[in-house]
């Protein structure tokens, strides 16, 4: 990997100011066995190379704490002010059998000195904690990498569990790579010997002694950990301290001993970042708070029915969380009550809000169905995951588009609008709730696995800076009949956006009533009248239509493009990482992505005919691509994968080239 | 808490509406007559419903602009349009879902469900069951005809065994669910029964499920008189329903038949309940009705007394009326007290979070 190697990393213009490179994490205060702070001479002694990225991949069993150690490396990582993307990635077994190739867990990091997109192709460091987390992860890593294994875990009966013959560490088949063999849960238990703990419990804090060595080997403050773990086992005082004691004992084993000679700076990404107060944050954090801040800006109290489904669960779990919001959070029976349960509160006046996954929108299909034909604003938040069917739970798909699109009875239109960053699914939630609220009708919201657990630096908004969604409702009588009575007809509609208005139980004299059957225009009585129906149907179509949303912004720096690369969705990082290396390699490659699916921005067609050739990368066979061809006449190339995981940068940018040269 | 049995002229506060704002205007039953023509099939026993609730609304005395019907998907979940009031007429089975989003987002609202035997307890029976077990603040009016009105007569999942219909021609072999068991059954907190030709008894049982603070499950039997015509006869026919109605009233013994000369008594052995004739031996032993008993055991073996097929033994009025936690008052609790906690939500504290760096320019 080209990262690895030393670099002088750029200073950084704009000033960052951040945790720097802290001192020794309480080295000889608190009982903390390992090296007393001698160590730290020892360190100063040791190499320290400049890299200007790094990707690590932590990998174990799934109970243990693979990605709770991700997760600290990578707010420590952010706290210190690098760019950083992540990909966890587990199994949909809570505890698979222990020590077998399904119960792997991972999860990688990639941080930077510079703004960075993807969080990496391949591992520069694989932290293996047991011979099925080597195994399942070793085709992924580059000859020349670093890879640290728990050799505690390589016992005959282990390695026989997952078809090692005989001891990777030992029958030359790692031989290419920098292998750190470290005796984890030993030196663990070890540093805890103080601690009234079995060696089992003791040897649960591996994972902090794992993260400890690597805070020591890319310098990450270690401040935030050890808050973390002081409030995270505030009820538990054994524990915590532990904790802290292995993390400490780790961070002393890479300075003290002497199979790590070197260690790594990644340079804070400053010149990346525009001047802000930044935090990290994951997709479904990030839609959450979307749709927090949407009920805030709509002024009206956010109501969630939901049902809970992979990977869509936590946007359940953290608004349930902010009921001094107003929020109100409603697990309902199946995932059809949860979207019943959201229209009924849409009826009444609320920022209503289903989330689910893909098996989820199949049983809402109908409900969504109805809220096309009551015209209520509506907010179905899909985390696409594998399908068909329960296909891949905990894996990423774009797979959902067209199930989006097209997947109810009748012609039932629906607007699609998408994230394409982790972070950006706090706009995408927002700019999802404008359109319905606006256009009074149900929205889709379509992320995915990658996005959902993702994570990213994000750029605090001011709240003032967020868009009014505030929609008036229906107040009094809208239409004067013949005999000059004042009447309200609910389906009369704004002749700008054909937006019905509006009436919510309470207010007097707007008394109505809705349902699924066909409506008179109108007045919106019971209708079988077939010019009606005719009318009907093509007006609901027109006013989703004629939602006005942004126009698509083409991203080609030198004008001499004649390829253009059209995304959507959560491909933005790995299309953008490609299209990057391809310029860098000297080659013209124009960039779009789509945010809103349905309508398509008013200047896509024009946009499409510019280029020569068009080529679609999705996480699905080719769905975009479908509908782009089908409403453009554009001989548009389908580039797919399938694999449950995100593009990879250089295969993307290798298929981009062939594309190129075809 | 109101029983069936007590005068309608009585001053009511309906403590399950107290959040609902009032009518200023004095209410007539015109007032809830919507401008739509009544399309059901002339003779249907849905006529009477809609008049016995739109005759009844007056009395609840509320702003009619806070009154929400709610319906799935049959004959008689048409019901909303022909209501003067806010309404909903939405999907199969769906209706309880719905209006549980309703009430519990909006407790200044009264929340009524309109539905049938194949809307409640086919298509939509995991709704039904889980808003009787939360106990939402819904009054849910389930018409029993014992047969699919609106797809022209197949059998439903109260017809019983054996019934001859356009799928069944050789008989239906489904087992019918008893509505009254399966509510008591899911926990309900109130349940009655009552049927479509009494209007006085309809009446009496509308106004004890509005008065009741959760959901309130009326199990009406309305006759379909196209498809399922005379069901419900032999509760109906002066002579036969002497026999066949056992009228439930709180805090009285149950008797029924000519001259009350029958009684429902318990079996010491089984504890299961039995009719006997009354006689002055066993007088004292005849069951005392008690709706508002916690205990969920006697209402259940009421609503086994009668015979799924003849209908005998039916017992109608409230059989149980219990205080149980409601579900939208207590997720409005939560809110306030989230609020206790935390203090008002603050959206720049929470997009900001606890772990931040700043990058200056």
């Amino acid at each position: 990997m080209t990262s690895q190697v030393s670099s002088t990393a750029e200073q950084a213009d704009g000033a960052v100011v951040a945790e720097q490179r802290p001192p020794l994490p309480g080295a000889g205060q608190d009982g903390a066995s390992g090296p007393s702070p001698e160590g730290g001479q020892q360190a100063e002694a040791k190499e320290v190379r400049k890299l200007d990225r790094v990707i690590i991949r932590f990998a174990g069993d799934s109970g243990d704490g693979m990605q709770l150690t991700g997760d600290r490396f990578t707010s420590e990582t952010a706290s210190f002010g690098n760019d950083l993307s992540t990909l966890p990635n587990f199994p949909a077994e809570i505890r698979a059998p222990a020590g077998t190739l399904p119960g792997v867990s991972s999860f990688q990091l990639h941080f930077a000195d510079h703004d960075i997109l993807t969080p990496g192709d391949a591992p520069n460091v694989l932290v293996a904690m047991n011979p099925a987390a080597l195994k399942a992860n070793i085709a992924d890593v580059p000859r020349g990498a670093e890879i640290i294994v728990n050799t505690d875990e390589f016992t005959k009966r282990a390695m026989q569990k997952v078809g090692y013959a005989q001891s990777p560490l030992e029958d030359g088949s790692l031989d290419g790579f920098s292998v750190h063999p470290v005796p984890l849960t030993t030196l663990t238990v070890e540093a805890l010997k103080e601690f009234d703990l079995s060696r089992k419990d003791a040897g649960r804090s591996k994972n902090m002694f794992a993260l400890g060595l690597l805070s020591w080997m890319y310098h990450r403050p270690t401040e935030g950990t050890e808050k973390f773990l002081k409030s995270k086992f505030a009820k538990k005082p054994d524990i915590m301290a532990a904790n802290i004691a292995a993390f400490r004992a780790g961070w002393n084993f890479g300075e003290t001993t002497e199979d790590f000679a070197v260690s790594y700076e990644v340079a804070p990404a400053a010149s990346a970042f525009p001047t802000g107060t930044y935090r990290n944050i994951s997709g479904n954090l990030a839609l959450s708070y979307g749709l927090v801040a949407a009920g805030r800006l709509a002024e009206l109290p956010l109501y969630l029915g939901s049902y809970p489904i992979t990977p869509a669960s936590d946007i359940l779990h953290e608004l349930s969380k902010h009921k001094n919001f107003g929020v109100r959070t409603f697990q309902a029976e199946d995932e059809i009550a949860g979207i019943g349960a959201a229209l009924g509160a849409a009826f009444g006046g609320s920022l209503a809000v289903t989330t689910t996954s893909g098996p989820g929108v199949a049983l809402k299909s109908e409900t969504i169905g109805l809220a096309v034909s009551l015209e209520l604003p509506l907010l179905i938040v899909d985390i696409q995951r594998g399908g068909p069917s329960t296909g891949l739970p905990t894996k990423t798909e774009q797979a959902d588009l067209l199930q989006a699109m097209y997947g109810r009875n009748g012609e039932a239109p629906v607007p699609v609008v998408a994230p394409q960053t982790p972070a950006d699914c706090f706009d995408a939630a927002i700019e999802a709730a404008r359109i319905a609220l606006e256009y009074r009708t149900p929205v889709f919201l379509l992320s995915d696995g990658y996005l959902a657990n993702g994570s990213e630096p994000w750029r605090v908004p001011e709240t003032d800076s967020l868009p009014d969604l505030r929609t008036p409702f229906a107040t009094g009588p809208n239409h004067t009949q013949e005999d000059g009575t004042e009447v309200f007809w609910p389906y009369k509609r704004d002749p700008e956006t054909l937006a019905r208005p509006w009436a919510v139980p309470g207010t007097p004299g707007l008394e109505h009533r809705i349902g699924g059957i066909e409506k008179q225009d109108g007045t919106g009585n019971i209708s079988y009248d077939p010019a009606n129906h005719e009318f009907m149907v093509r007006t609901r179509q027109a006013k989703i239509d004629g939602i006005e949303v942004p126009d698509i912004e083409v991203d080609d720096p030198s004008g001499g493009a004649r390829l253009l690369v059209l995304g959507w969705g959560s491909t933005y990082g790995p299309i953008t990482a490609a299209v990057r290396r391809m310029r860098t390699d000297g080659e013209y490659v124009a960039q779009a992505h789509l945010r809103h699916l349905n309508p398509f921005p008013k200047n896509l067609g024009e946009i499409l005919k510019r280029y020569d050739k068009v080529v679609i990368p999705e996480m699905n066979l080719g769905q975009l691509a479908s509908l782009i061809r089908a409403e453009y006449l554009v001989d548009a190339q389908s580039f797919t994968q399938v694999t449950g995981l995100p593009f990879k940068a250089e295969q993307l940018a290798t298929a981009l080239k062939e594309a190129l040269d075809g | 808490m109101a029983d069936a049995t007590t005068a309608a002229d009585a001053p009511r506060s309906f403590q399950s509406l107290s959040l609902v704002p009032k009518s200023e205007a004095k209410q007539s039953m015109k007032d809830f007559k919507s401008d739509q023509e009544v399309r059901w099939c002339p003779g249907c026993g849905d006529y009477a419903v809609l008049a016995a609730v739109q005759g009844f609304m007056p009395e609840l005395g509320l702003a009619k602009e806070n009154i929400v019907f709610v319906s799935g998907i049959g004959c008689s979940s048409r019901f909303p349009y022909y209501m003067n009031t806010y309404g909903m007429h939405s999907i199969h089975g769906r209706a309880p879902a719905i209006a549980t989003g309703l009430a519990t987002s909006r407790r200044d609202l009264s929340v009524w469900v309109v539905t049938g035997d194949g809307d409640a307890l086919s298509i939509g029976g995991n709704h039904l069951i889980h808003a009787l077990r939360r106990n939402v603040n819904l009054k849910i009016l389930l018409f029993n005809n014992r047969i699919y009105g609106l797809t022209k007569g197949q059998y439903s999942p109260t017809s019983e065994v054996g019934k001859l219909t356009k799928s069944s021609p050789m008989g239906s072999l489904d087992a019918p669910f008893n509505p009254v068991s399966l509510a008591i059954g899911a926990e309900a907190s109130f349940v009655a029964r009552t049927v479509d030709s009494d209007r006085k008894h309809l009446t009496e049982v509308l106004r004890a499920a509005a008065d009741h603070p959760g959901t309130a499950l009326v199990e009406i039997y309305q006759n379909c008189n196209i498809f399922n015509d005379g069901a419900f006869e032999v509760l109906k026919d002066k002579q036969q329903a002497e026999e066949a109605v056992i009228r439930l009233e709180h805090g009285k013994p149950i008797r029924f038949g000519v001259d009350q000369a029958k009684g429902v008594v318990r079996d010491p052995a089984t504890g299961d309940l039995q009719v006997v004739d009354v006689t002055p031996e066993n007088e004292a032993d005849i069951l005392v009705h008690d709706a508002h008993n916690a205990s969920p055991t006697t209402a259940f073996a009421l609503s086994r007394l009668a015979d799924p097929d003849t209908l005998h033994h039916t017992p109608i009025g409230v059989f149980r009326s219990a205080d149980r936690p409601v579900y939208d008052t207590l997720m409005s609790d939560q809110l306030d007290e989230a609020v206790e906690r935390q203090g008002q939500g603050d959206l720049s504290a929470l997009l900001t979070g606890n772990d931040t760096w700043t990058v200056a320019g």
